[in-house]
């Protein structure tokens, strides 16, 4: 059985804010991690590849620097990784990521298993692995947080949704995409680390991909564009209650009891 | 098609470092060539076009063909419900989607027509429902294929869909079916002339919104969160047109084996007050001091994301993007800095108190009355205060 996890790296802190004079993004250090909720669908991966004779790989998309999370996966377990990476896939939004890991998986091999995190940390959207489905041909269940049964056909696992759950089985080709609930993920090996060696890690460009027109990836083949971005609108009319902690909770407690909000 | 264009013949070496430290995504880099390169990790924010030295780097766009875009008219809702009760953010959508002026068109998709009744005297104009017993529990290809056959009837301009677990699986698989693009959470909709929609929505993971539209495709998809608009209550009679479709021929799926209703567990969505605790808790076992204070007032418990992601409390307290939206009548926010994903979450609150010891915290921009103090400090005084009455 042959298994892919879809990985992505993510700015380590989320502090972005505009500069209020000039209007320019500032990003507080520059430093990334994985996407934590990635560590999951990891980590199902490796759970199966302990009960059976499975490869497992890793692909992201980024610039090269992005390598470091798909040696971070190596370390943990994963078999190779791969990385999609061209200037021409710069700009990307939701279709445009999707369609692009879509060309690169299948420019990689053939899985029986896509597994993607619930969501990314940075864009929050948890849409890139229903729409890559779409564009690979395989059914998808989103929000699966555990498996009840699995051999090397087909899966029965359990379903998230508000307020209930399902029991799903679903056959091989498939992606799933994981919840956090599912498992508590391993740490990197140090051991794996020492024995790994630099060519697990392989580099697909445009060049690579069976579709080759340029207008199907980053800004070109986005169906979104970003009009304007702008700072949330602030509440200026506040009121800040001063003094010693006893004086700010008797402020307000009288404030609460004027507005009669208990 | 559109792209961001490096006039090379421009660019010095002073302006390449420039051009560099202006991108907040690091997506500037000098190539192997010794050439400047814009890499994937562009955003298109576009801020070296505007903020960088003049005709570095322009914003070509180019018109290409894409869907007849005056074929494609009003917002369509698909509505989600569990057995026959239809979910809230449901009706929240319907009438948001009234207030865009166009007509307002609801995708019902079940296997009995109970709920039907109650959604005929909802704001939707037109209800165009696919019963069949394929389709009582959701999977998501035989439920894509009639969302398809649904549009390709239909033909809305926007399709709106409630950001629930469903809701997050169908619409990007839809989405990506008709080649369009997909904005999920959006936070705020205006529809412009009736017929293009622009959608906002926090970005680029940090405290901005930005303002999105679909370039050149139908219909426009996005996701909403519950409670991030209000319903109207129902009409008095029966305002929508019932439409009965034919079920198309639905593809092989996956097969649903068992469904369970999850034991109810107390909302944070509903509730009338709130407690919200964040990063400035010190330890686990303090929740226990905010958990007495929320007891003295009838209020319920939530946090911030990180304490959900350090195991301190369960996922269903969290307030913000990935977690619930809540309009309570009261929420104090106790050590909770104010990051967007948060914010957006509770900003709709009648009262908002925060107390955070940092002066410069963002959530004072949000709140309506500030303390300026120590979590540990405020919190025994003030469920002394509440218990004393």
């Amino acid at each position: 059985m042959k298994i892919l996890v879809c990985i992505k790296q993510v700015p380590a802190s989320n502090q972005v804010r505009v500069d209020e004079e000039t209007g320019v993004l500032i990003r507080d250090g520059v430093s990334a991690k994985m996407n934590p909720y990635d560590l999951f669908a990891l980590e199902f991966a490796l759970q199966l590849k302990e009960r059976f004779s499975c490869e497992v790989d890793v692909l992201t998309m980024g610039p090269l620097q992005a390598k470091s999370v798909l040696n971070e996966a190596v370390y943990m377990g994963a078999d190779r990784g791969v990385l999609l990476s061209d200037r021409k896939f710069a700009g990307a939004d939701v279709i445009a990521t999707s369609y692009t890991l879509a060309q690169g998986i299948k420019a990689t091999g053939s899985y029986d298993l896509i597994l993607c995190g619930k969501q990314t940390t940075d864009g929050d959207t948890g849409q890139v692995g229903p729409e890559m489905a779409e564009f690979l041909g395989v059914e998808h269940v989103s929000n699966v947080f555990e498996v009840l049964f699995v051999n090397e056909e087909k899966m029965l696992v359990k379903v998230n949704f508000e307020h209930h759950t399902y029991e799903q089985e679903i056959r091989y080709p498939c992606l799933l995409t994981i919840e956090k609930e599912a498992n508590i993920p391993r740490l990197p090996s140090y051991k794996r680390k020492k024995q790994t060696t630099d060519d697990v890690i392989s580099v697909l460009s445009l060049e690579d991909f069976t579709d080759k027109d340029p207008s199907h990836y980053g800004l070109n083949g986005s169906e979104t564009s970003v009009e304007r971005i702008f700072s949330p609108e602030k509440n200026d009319d506040r009121i800040m209650l001063s003094g010693e902690p006893s004086e700010q909770v008797q402020a307000l407690y009288a404030l609460l009891k004027e507005r009669h909000v208990f | 098609m559109a792209y961001l264009k490096i006039n090379h013949e421009r660019i010095t070496e002073e302006f390449a470092e420039e051009l560099k430290k202006l991108c907040p995504f690091g997506a500037i880099e000098i190539g192997q060539d010794g050439k400047l390169n814009i890499n994937s990790a562009c955003r298109t924010c576009r801020l070296c076009v505007r903020r960088g030295p003049e005709g570095c780097i322009e914003y070509v766009e180019e018109e290409t063909g894409g869907a007849d875009l005056s074929q494609w008219h009003g917002t369509a809702v698909y509505i989600e419900h569990v057995g026959k009760q239809i979910m809230p953010v449901s009706f929240e959508l319907l009438t948001k989607a009234k207030s865009f002026g166009g007509k307002v068109i609801a995708l019902f998709i079940s296997d009995t027509t109970e709920g039907i009744e109650e959604l005929k005297k909802s704001d939707a104009d037109e209800i165009h429902a696919y019963i069949a017993p394929d389709l009582k529990y959701f999977t998501v290809l035989p439920y894509a294929a009639v969302v398809e056959d649904f549009i390709k009837k239909t033909k809305p301009a926007a399709f709106m869909f409630g950001a629930t677990s469903l809701g997050r699986s169908l619409a990007p698989r839809v989405a990506a079916r008709f080649h369009t693009g997909m904005t999920a959470d959006c936070t705020m909709l205006e529809m412009h002339e009736g017929e293009t929609l622009v959608q906002i929505r926090p970005a680029f993971g940090g405290n901005i919104m930005a303002r999105i539209l679909t370039k050149r495709n139908r219909p426009q998809f996005c996701t909403v969160r519950e409670k991030v608009f209000t319903a109207d209550p129902p009409h008095e009679s029966d305002h929508a047109e019932l439409f009965m479709e034919e079920v198309p021929e639905l593809p092989a799926a996956s097969t649903v084996c068992g469904m369970e209703h999850k034991v109810p567990v107390e909302n944070i969505a509903n509730a009338e007050r709130i407690i919200a605790v964040g990063r400035g808790l010190k330890k686990k076992e303090d929740i226990a001091l905010l958990e007495d204070l929320a007891a003295s007032i009838g209020a319920q418990i939530a946090c911030t994301r990180p304490l959900v992601e350090q195991g301190w409390m369960p996922a269903y307290r969290q307030i913000g993007l990935s977690g619930r939206t809540v309009k309570p009548k009261l929420i104090i926010a106790f050590g909770i800095s104010g990051a967007i994903q948060f914010v957006t979450g509770m900003k709709s609150s009648d009262l908002i108190v925060a107390v955070n010891s940092d002066p410069e915290a963002p959530i004072f921009e949000t709140a309506h009355v500030g303390i300026c103090a120590d979590l540990y400090d405020i919190v025994p005084l003030l469920k002394e205060q509440f218990l004393e009455g």
